[in-house]
Formats: structure tokens, sequence, C-alpha cells
């Protein structure tokens, strides 16, 4: 079973999910946000991380990327999506789960060993665990409180939804204690606290977290009929170190967009290339208004002319 | 009830990580007239009584805006009643 | 707008230059001239005075830390040392580890969020300039009185900035240090470490070879920032409201950091690049002057394809700028197009700006005319260096002796044990440190509050490393020579009680003016003590960092110098953590305790007194510490360690029962003074947890390396028990401890 890991610019813990999903048994493919092609995995997970730095609001930027198209079609099929923390928070602007998270109520960021309980495992990514289990894994965010209208939480209490809740505290001020959630058809999964950081008695403070790894693995070979064990749990952590998979590079750089050799300088790397080409030099992200004329044609035809009057 | 508004920004010479990360995904959506975008901070500020700007101004000098980095305007904001 | 030229400058030898405004004194001006044959032009007159600046050239500090060089002992396993970007120490055959500790003082006390976080930046890319991939950071922090109001402003910035920033760049922050003292009321520190691998076939050099090569620039555009110094030079030619425009503040971008990291890694990993230095202090004048001097080549850079955020910007300003997320490159004209291509594939702007000659001058153009002309290793390496006045603080003979010994002690060790470990110094410091990731990378074996930070480098082997930093000013305030040799033994010790073996030292030292003999002195017996202590102990100095003028006025910070030591593991698993971690464990003390309470935690708290002389170090003692604690981690005798420092075995025995809520009830040593076994702050001294089955053995141990050993009870209960003395719930000593920072700065 292959379980893709999509890398943002800003994604972090995206080797550590690749990593539990290796050491529940699957095989991780590192996908990448420019690259619509999911290569074939069974599922993804978004992993945390501070996709495109949190600019304007968490997942606000990463939600466009072009994978993020595909897996928006692949779920409405039924594909397997996990969102943990950043991840979430693109599901949850992408609108493939309801609600938002935004700043916590203390306005910290907060890195603790959190205490959660199923309220439903009727998921994908839940199915060996059982209703009312509590486990251990570490939260850590900045903007991790969960909110939504009253029609909606009610909406997803009566659904079944909720599929974890923070105990013995709230790190974050979510309502309703709100940990994780599922959309409808139970396929995809956004949670806050960090499966991911819970897979090796070495690392983490439990292995409560392979629990979701090994829980989507049951669900591909069997869907109807998630297995309750918990047989992943003691699964022994011997880490195999995943080959270095480099980020599959979606497009050629545009040769008309290559930049003229030695010793024709040219003024910058080539700006704006086309929408199947996202990674962007900030040519024009100029912070001074006055930058107007760094645009790349007024560039070239300084260039040309090697201006002197600016 | 009289209310204040404080436009926060960065100043113009400060780097701006966010409006330039929001302005490099512009041409995602198709948007590729825009030359910069900042982004900065608008509070408001609800009076019991008469809108003090003064007062306003003084709140947001010690408090709102960081004058190392950032710029503030003061404005009154007219209510429809 | 006219530019002042070399032509210009050739032209009007008289004119007057502003050498004294930009911190040049007049026999280093005429040197200047005297290098170039006439006078500097205003972008090279702004450059030397950067790199010829305390910060940049230590022309104070630099025949004092000679010393690390010479006595330091010899390693094999050093790969690049002293005057590189930061230290290279080779783990094994294939992985090597480089580490370093850096100041961002000043500018986190002017804005503590952006002065905090551009550090972490700054020295994260020390680290990714020498080829590692950076995997770790801590911070050790100084701040003033808890309870005043400033400091009420700068912590919480400082830590958010901090946390803003590294955890943005995915490093996990394994440690460090919350230190609270008055001395620091006006200069608060913040410093970072920042710890990187790489395979040992990768290590990077910044030096420019191959004329012909080319020079290029990646990362952020260049901006006005951190130019204050320079903004004299421009009061000439720009009018008055321009003046506005020049911030000493610089803001950092984690995020293309981020982007930074990666991009910097491929280059690396394809071998695209001949050289590379990060921009950090000085910007693109120290990393042109740097590679040139370095490879003993030249340079002629084209200063307008530097991708500017604001236009109007001056080449002298373009020269000194700061601005954060940058680093330059050396690359074969042949891998040009290819090291853009990276660039592009992670959204970073790189530019071609210059190519590398061999005329041995630093030629660079701005308009198309020549605006500098430099021999580079005028500025990089043949800076003014001075010997400095040094004379002993006058205070210091009165100071020393004023022992806290004879302070009256304390009748009720309960109520002192509960106000010790509630005191800002002593308490938990989760409300800082829950504001860093310390899980990201997923090989975080060890954080704080552990004795050190470990991080797993190898996932095959279990390979791991383990770093620890500490200093003690209060200490090194009272003899600043122990006091330096006092923060080595605590940071080599943190180091051993993991089970980790001690291999190598960077050091950041922090002191008030080198213009003051007092403080002058103070620096040059720390250096001492440190050169000498690493030599006792066998590890070298590979780098580090001196920030002198932390001071308020005329009133300089505690001297301090802070130590980080880097040790291996084999195996991770064999880790040995601090907290007590099973019932009916026996508790024992290694090491030896004698009356030693001036400068300690007690006497401050409770006295508010400073005076005497520092703990006793012994370093043959610490040594064996070490090799015990290492052959004892590998033969699994030990089911937790824990150093006696700062608080002694009381505050010991305090952690490592809350660590994982399993109380412990000691008997003290029979015939010595209760309060002493306590609260005495002897160094060399380690709390362990064994079980019963391996008692003998360990004690067998023990005998074997020589370190005196003392069974001081059994773990287990729900409470922490001193014999014949007091008892304390566990929950009650968690309440003290755990309350102080939030009463402070909020939940």
């Amino acid at each position: 079973m292959k379980i893709g890991v999509v890398t943002f610019p800003g994604s972090l813990d995206d080797g550590d999910a690749a990593r539990a999903a290796r050491i529940a048994g699957a095989q991780a493919v590192r996908l990448w946000h420019a690259d619509p092609d999911l290569h074939g995995v069974d599922a993804v997970v978004l992993p945390g991380g501070f996709s495109y730095g949190d600019a304007l609001r968490c997942g606000a930027i990463a939600r466009f990327a072009p994978i993020m198209e595909t897996i928006k079609k692949a779920a409405a099929d039924g594909l397997p999506v996990l969102g943990i923390c950043n991840g979430f928070q693109i599901l949850c602007e992408a609108h493939l789960l309801p609600g938002a998270l935004t700043r916590n109520q203390h306005l910290h960021f907060r890195n603790r060993d959190q205490w959660l309980r199923f309220d439903n495992v009727a998921s994908a990514w839940t199915g060996s665990f059982v209703e009312g289990q509590e486990i251990l894994i570490p939260v850590k965010n900045g903007e991790g409180c969960f909110v939504a209208d009253a029609d909606t939480l009610d909406q997803l209490e009566a659904n079944g939804q909720i599929v974890a809740r923070y105990i013995n505290g709230n790190p974050n001020g979510s309502m309703r204690d709100i940990a994780a959630i599922r959309n409808e058809a139970g396929n995809v999964v956004g949670i806050m606290p960090h499966p991911e950081h819970a897979v090796e008695a070495l690392t983490g403070p439990s292995l409560d977290g392979l629990g979701f790894f090994a829980s989507v693995l049951q669900y591909l070979v069997a869907p109807a009929s998630p297995a309750p064990a918990q047989e992943a749990q003691v699964r022994e952590t011997v880490t195999i170190p995943e080959p270095l998979i480099r980020p599959t590079i979606p497009v050629e750089p545009d040769p008309a967009l290559a930049p003229p050799a030695w010793p024709e300088i040219p003024a910058r790397v080539p700006a704006q290339a086309d929408d199947a080409e996202p990674v962007e030099a900030d040519d024009e992200a100029d912070s001074d208004p006055a930058a107007e004329i760094d645009e790349p044609a007024v560039a070239a035809a300084e260039q040309r002319r090697d201006s002197s009057e600016h | 009830m009289a209310r204040v508004v404080v436009d926060v920004m960065l100043k113009p010479e400060i780097l701006d990580p966010q409006g330039q990360a929001v302005a490099n995904a512009l041409p995602r959506l198709g948007v590729s007239d825009v030359a910069s975008v900042r982004i900065g901070r608008r509070v408001e500020i609800e009076f019991e009584g008469e809108a003090d700007v003064e007062r306003a101004r003084e709140i947001a000098d010690k408090l709102l805006a960081n004058p190392v980095i950032e710029d503030y305007q003061v404005k009154i904001e007219e209510q429809a009643s | 707008m006219s530019i002042d030229t070399v032509e210009r400058a050739e032209s009007t030898p008289d004119e007057l230059q502003p050498y004294a405004e930009l911190g040049l004194k007049e026999d280093e001006y005429l040197r200047i001239r005297q290098i170039l044959g006439r006078r500097p032009t205003q972008s090279e007159l702004a450059m030397y005075s950067i790199m010829w600046s305390e910060h940049c050239s230590y022309k104070s500090s630099k025949i004092h830390l000679k010393q690390f060089g010479e006595k330091a002992p010899h390693s094999d396993r050093m790969l690049a040392g002293i005057g590189e970007n930061a230290g290279v120490i080779a783990i094994n055959e294939r992985l090597a580890v480089t580490f370093k500790v850096e100041s961002h003082n000043h500018p986190s006390f002017v804005e503590p969020h952006q002065g905090a976080a551009t550090g972490v930046g700054g020295i994260v890319r020390d680290i990714l300039a020498m080829g590692a991939r950076p995997v770790a950071v801590m911070d050790p922090l100084r701040f003033g009185a808890a309870d005043h109001p400033d400091t009420k402003r700068v912590l919480p910035g400082v830590v958010g900035g901090i946390g803003g920033y590294g955890n943005c760049l995915g490093l996990p922050n394994i440690g460090g240090e919350v230190v609270f003292d008055p001395s620091y009321q006006g200069n608060p520190l913040v410093n970072a470490l920042c710890v990187g691998v790489l395979p040992t076939d990768r290590l990077q050099n910044k030096a420019a070879t191959g004329p012909g090569n080319i020079v290029v620039l990646m990362g952020a555009k260049t901006g006005r920032d951190g130019i204050g110094g320079v903004s004299v030079l421009a009061s000439a030619t720009f009018d008055e409201g321009s003046e506005r425009r020049r911030p000493s503040v610089q803001v950092g971008d984690p995020f293309t950091e981020k982007l930074l990291i990666e991009s910097c890694l491929e280059l690396y990993e394809a071998g695209l690049i001949v050289g590379v230095q990060d921009l950090g202090g000085a910007g693109l004048t120290c990393a042109l002057t740097e590679t040139a001097a370095a490879a003993g080549t030249g340079m002629d850079i084209q200063l307008d394809k530097v991708p500017l955020r604001e236009p109007s910007m001056e080449s002298h300003e373009v020269l000194a700028s700061e601005s954060q997320e940058r680093m330059l490159f050396i690359v074969e004209p042949s891998n040009l197009d290819a090291v853009l291509g990276v660039a592009t594939l992670w959204g970073v702007i790189a530019t071609p700006i210059g190519v590398v000659t061999d005329t041995g001058r630093v030629h660079i153009t701005w308009r198309g005319e020549t605006v500098v002309d430099v021999p580079p290793g005028s500025l990089a390496d043949d800076g003014p260096v001075y010997a400095r006045p040094l004379r002993e603080p006058a205070d210091l003979i009165l100071l020393q002796a004023d022992r806290a010994e004879t302070l009256p002690r304390p009748t009720d060790l309960r109520e002192t044990l509960l106000r010790m470990v509630a005191s800002p110094n002593l308490c938990d410091k989760a409300w800082v440190t829950e504001q860093y990731d310390r899980y990201v990378l997923g090989n975080t074996i060890l954080a704080q509050p552990e004795d050190s930070g470990i991080i797993r480098i190898d996932e095959e082997t279990g390979l791991g490393i383990a770093l620890s930093v500490d200093g003690n000013s209060r200490y090194t305030r009272l003899d600043p020579y122990e006091g330096a040799k006092l923060a080595l033994a605590e940071a080599y010790r943190n180091v051993a009680v993991t089970g980790a073996t001690p291999v190598a030292v960077t050091d950041c030292l922090n002191f008030g003016s080198p213009e003051d003999p007092a403080v002058m002195w103070q620096f040059a017996e720390a250096v001492r003590g440190l050169a000498d202590g690493c030599q006792e102990l066998g590890i070298p100095v590979t780098g580090g960092n001196v920030s002198f003028y932390n001071q308020t006025g005329a009133v300089a910070i505690h001297p301090t110098p802070i130590v980080g030591v880097l040790g291996v593991l084999d195996d991770v698993a064999q880790r040995i953590p601090m907290g007590f971690a099973h019932d009916n464990d026996v508790v024992f003390m290694l090491g030896d305790t004698t009356a030693e309470l001036s400068g300690s935690e007690w006497a401050w708290v409770v006295h508010g007194h400073l005076g005497g002389r520092p703990p006793h170090v012994d370093f043959a003692r610490e040594q064996a510490i070490a090799g015990l604690m290492a052959r004892a981690a590998e033969l699994q005798l030990v089911h937790s360690a824990h150093d006696l420092s700062d608080g002694g075995l009381a505050q010991a025995l305090v952690e490592s029962a809350l660590r994982k809520d399993v109380g412990v009830t000691v008997a003290l040593p029979e015939g010595a003074d209760p309060f002493v076994s306590l609260f005495s702050e002897s160094a060399g001294r380690v709390l362990v947890s064994v079980s019963r089955g391996h008692r003998q053995a360990f004690e067998a141990l023990a005998a074997e390396f020589e370190v005196p050993i003392t069974a001081l009870g059994i773990t287990g209960g729900d409470r922490l028990a001193v014999k014949d003395q007091f008892e304390v719930p566990l929950d009650e000593l968690r309440e003290a401890w755990s309350g102080t920072l939030p009463k402070i700065f909020g939940t």
C-alpha cells in the first residue's frame, strides 16, 4: 500500500509523516505540491508545517496548489486523506472539512503531550481504535483553535463526525474540545495534534499515533469492515530509513525562461512561469511600491543598455 | 458610541513576508497585474462618548503599533445610524 | 546625484570623510588611506568601517582567543575549526556535525521579537554554509529581574521570536537556559545555538576559487535592513526625509529561509557549487571580501545586479545591508543554469552578480562606474588588532572577601526548599519551552528540561549527539577564570550524564565594553579559564562568538561566557534521562559535597547576596564521572542521572522526582549540615537512580573510575521525603515549581 505525503513550500512534518507511514508498514511516497499527479497512491497525508509561511491564514495559499485540485476530486471519490495540523487547516480552507482553525485562545504557540479521547472511530484513519479510547500524542500549534457556527457543530455531533476531543485540558480553546473531525463519508480526517510524532518509543510520548496509519492500511484492504484490533500499536519500532525520494519535479523549467549564460548577467531568475509552474521567483512581490520599475521587461531593457540612470 | 479606526501597517521599508507570500500566490489565481501586496491590521476602538482621536492616537502609539517597525493612521469612522 | 567613484576619490584627496561617525579611529582611517594609496570612496569607507568594527574584526578579543588554538588538544575529529562559519567535527567515517552559538543581544533589546528571530536565522545560515542540514537549535537567554516591568516586554517578545522563527523553519528546539539577573536589565542576552549534520565528503568551503567562476547571490531581496550604522554616509547625499527610511531592525522571514535551506542542500547534494558563504553581519561586504580573501583571488562585481527591495538604495547601502535570508555561492559557469534551476524550483531568487578574477582585488561597479577597488584581505583578515589594557576590577577583593558561607542559615529547610524551587531561576520553564516545537524532524530523543538535548542523526544505527549550553555569570563575576571553567564543567557534565561522550566545545562570550580595562580583564581571564579547561578535558573549542558592549551606561553586565558542549552517543537507545523512572530504585550521589555557597542560588534568592569565591572545579573528577556514565549507559545500569548545579542536591531531587511523578526518600549523610548537603553548589556531582539488581555493579563501576559514591535513598511514593528533616508532597512541590512564570507572564 502506498501512502502519499505532500510537500508544500514550508511543510515541516512531511518527513515525519512519511516515517510514520513506513513504520506502520506502508510504502511512503513523497508528493510535490506543484505536481497534480498522485502517482498511484492509495491514501494521502497533508502534513504539518507552515505552508507559505502561514501568510494571510494558515492553509489559505496551499489550498490553491495544483495537487489540491486532484486531491479534492479524488477525495470525493473516496480517497482517504488525513490532514495533520497545517494539513487540517488546508482541508478546512479547501472546504473538504467544515469549520476553521484560528489563533490559540492564549495567543501562544503551544507544544505539549496531549490526551485525546475518541468520540467516533468510523473513519478510514481510525478503524483500529475503539470508541472512548484515550491516547497521548503531541500537540504543537499556534492556530489550532477549532471554530464553527453552532449549527455546524451540532451537525458534526449528530453525524458522528467529531473523531476525537481533547481531555485533561484543552490546549488551544477549540470549541467543544474538538481535536479531530471527519467528513460525512469518513474518508477525510483532519486532526490538530500530531500522530506522526508518536510512533517510536524513543522519540514520542507513546506509540498511539501508529494507529492512524495502521487503520488506513486495514481500511484499504477491507474498507467495509475496519478491524477493531489494536495490533498496530504493538509493532516494534525498528526504523528503516526511506530511500531519499526526491520531490517529483513537475515541469521542466521552460527553456524560454532559462537564464542567459554568463557574462550576460540576467537581472534575476526568470519570474512568472505559467500556472503549471507555481514556484515563484518573487519579482512581482516587491514590498516597495516604487519597485514597479523592477518589472522584468524594464529589467531586461536595462540589462541590454546597462543603463546608468535609475 | 463613537468609533475610531486605527490602521497599522509595517513601515514601507520594512520587509513584509506575509504580503510577499500572498503576492506570489496571486498568479496561481490568474491574477498577474499586481505589483505588490502589503498586509496590516485594522483596529476599531469604540469610545463610550465622543470619539477621542487624540486618545486613540495615544493608544496606537503606546500599544497598537510597534513604532520601531510600524506606522499607523487614526481616523474617525462615520457610522450610519 | 553624484556617485563617489574611485576616480573621484583620486581627484578629491582632501574631501572630509565621516570616519569617526562610522566608528573608525583616526589611525585606522589613515591606515585605510595607506592601503588604498588614496582616500576611500564612500562605499569603501562603509566597508572598512563595518569589517574593522569590533563585531566583525574581533580586534579586542583576537589576541586572547588565540589561546583556543594554541592550547587546543589535538583532535582528529576536527574537520573545520575557528575562523570558519562553524566548527565541524567528524562523528564517524561517514557523518560529521557542525555547531556554533552566537549572540543577538542588542537587536533583541531594541525589538525583542524580530531581534531574537533573526538571531536564530543567522546561526542557522552559519551551519548551512558548512554544507550541513540544520537539525536542532538551543537558546541560552538572560533577562533582567523576572518581576521588572521591562522584562514583561522583552521576554515574551524574545521567546515568541525564537519560537516563531525556529518552529517555522522546522527545527526542534532541544534546550537552552532562561536566567534572570538584574545585571541584564538594560541589556538582555539572546544567544542562539544551531547544530547541523553533513556527510563528511560534503563539507563546504567559503573560498572563491577559480577565476572565471560566477558569484551568485541567492535568497531575499536586499533592503535597508540594519544599515543604521552607515546612514551617516547617506545624510550627505539624501534629503532629510529619507533619514527615516533606514531601519536598524531587520525583519526575518523564516519561510524564505526554509526554502533557502532546501535549495542549498540540493546544490550541495548535486555538487553544483565551488564555494558558499552566508550573509550575516556586514552583509555582502563580508561575504564578498571573505570568500575572495580565503582563496587569494579577486572579484568583479556588478552591484546593480543585486535585487533590491528599495530601488533608491545607494551602493554603500547595498554593501552594508544586513537583509536576512541571503547566501552567496561561487559557481562554475557550466553549472550556473542548474543552480538557477534549483532556485526556481524552490521559488527563491538567485542572481549572478559577478565573476571571480585573479587580480587579488575586489572591484565593484555601480551604475557602470567603479565604486570599490580594494584588496579583500585588508578587510577580511588584516583588520586592526588591539592589546587593550587590563585591570582587575577594583571591587573584586572586597567582593571575594564577602563570603556567602558566613550568611545566616535557615532553620526551616522545608520552607526554604519551597521558596527556592519557586524562584525564577530554578522554577519550571515550561512557559517558555512549550512555545518551541521539540518534536519536528522526529529525531528528538531528549529535550529540555533534560540535562542535554539529544538528537538521533542516523536512524539506521541509532547514532546520536548530545548538546548542552551553560553559564553561571554570578560565578564569573566572582572569579572569571574559575567561572568560565565552571561553565565548561557544567556543560561537559550535562552531556556526560546522558551517557554521551563529550567531544567539542563552542562558546559565546558576552561581556561589557572592551574599552573598560576591568571588563577586558574579566574577558581575558574567562578566555584563559576556558582554554585551560578545554586543554585539561582534552576537547577543543571549534568556534564561537564574542559579544562586547553589553552594558547600560557605564555599568557592564556580569561577565557571561556561555559554553556549549557537544557529545556523541553511539546508540541513542542507551541515553540516560534525568527523571526517576521506577519505584524502589536506589538513589546515589556521585562526587563530594563541601560547604560551597558563595555565588549560589540560595545566597541570591534568600539573601540577595553575591560574594565570595565560586565552587572549586576538578576536571579530573569531571572526566572520571564522564567515563563512568558512558560505561554505565553502555551496560544499561542506570535508570536516571541528573547533574547537580544551581540549587544543589535539593533542586536535583525535586527535578528528578517531578519529571515522571516518582517520589523519593533520602537520608542525608551523617555528620554533615543538612542545609549544606541540600543547597551547596559543589561541582562534579550527579544524582543517579539504579535498580536494586544493578546496585552492586554500579558501585563497583564507580570504584573502578574512582568516583566517590553515596547511597542517599530509595525512589517511590508521592512525596519528596528527607529523613529527620521534612516531607513535601509532589503535588505541593509541583504547584510551587510550575506556578512562577505563568504568574508573571500570564497563562
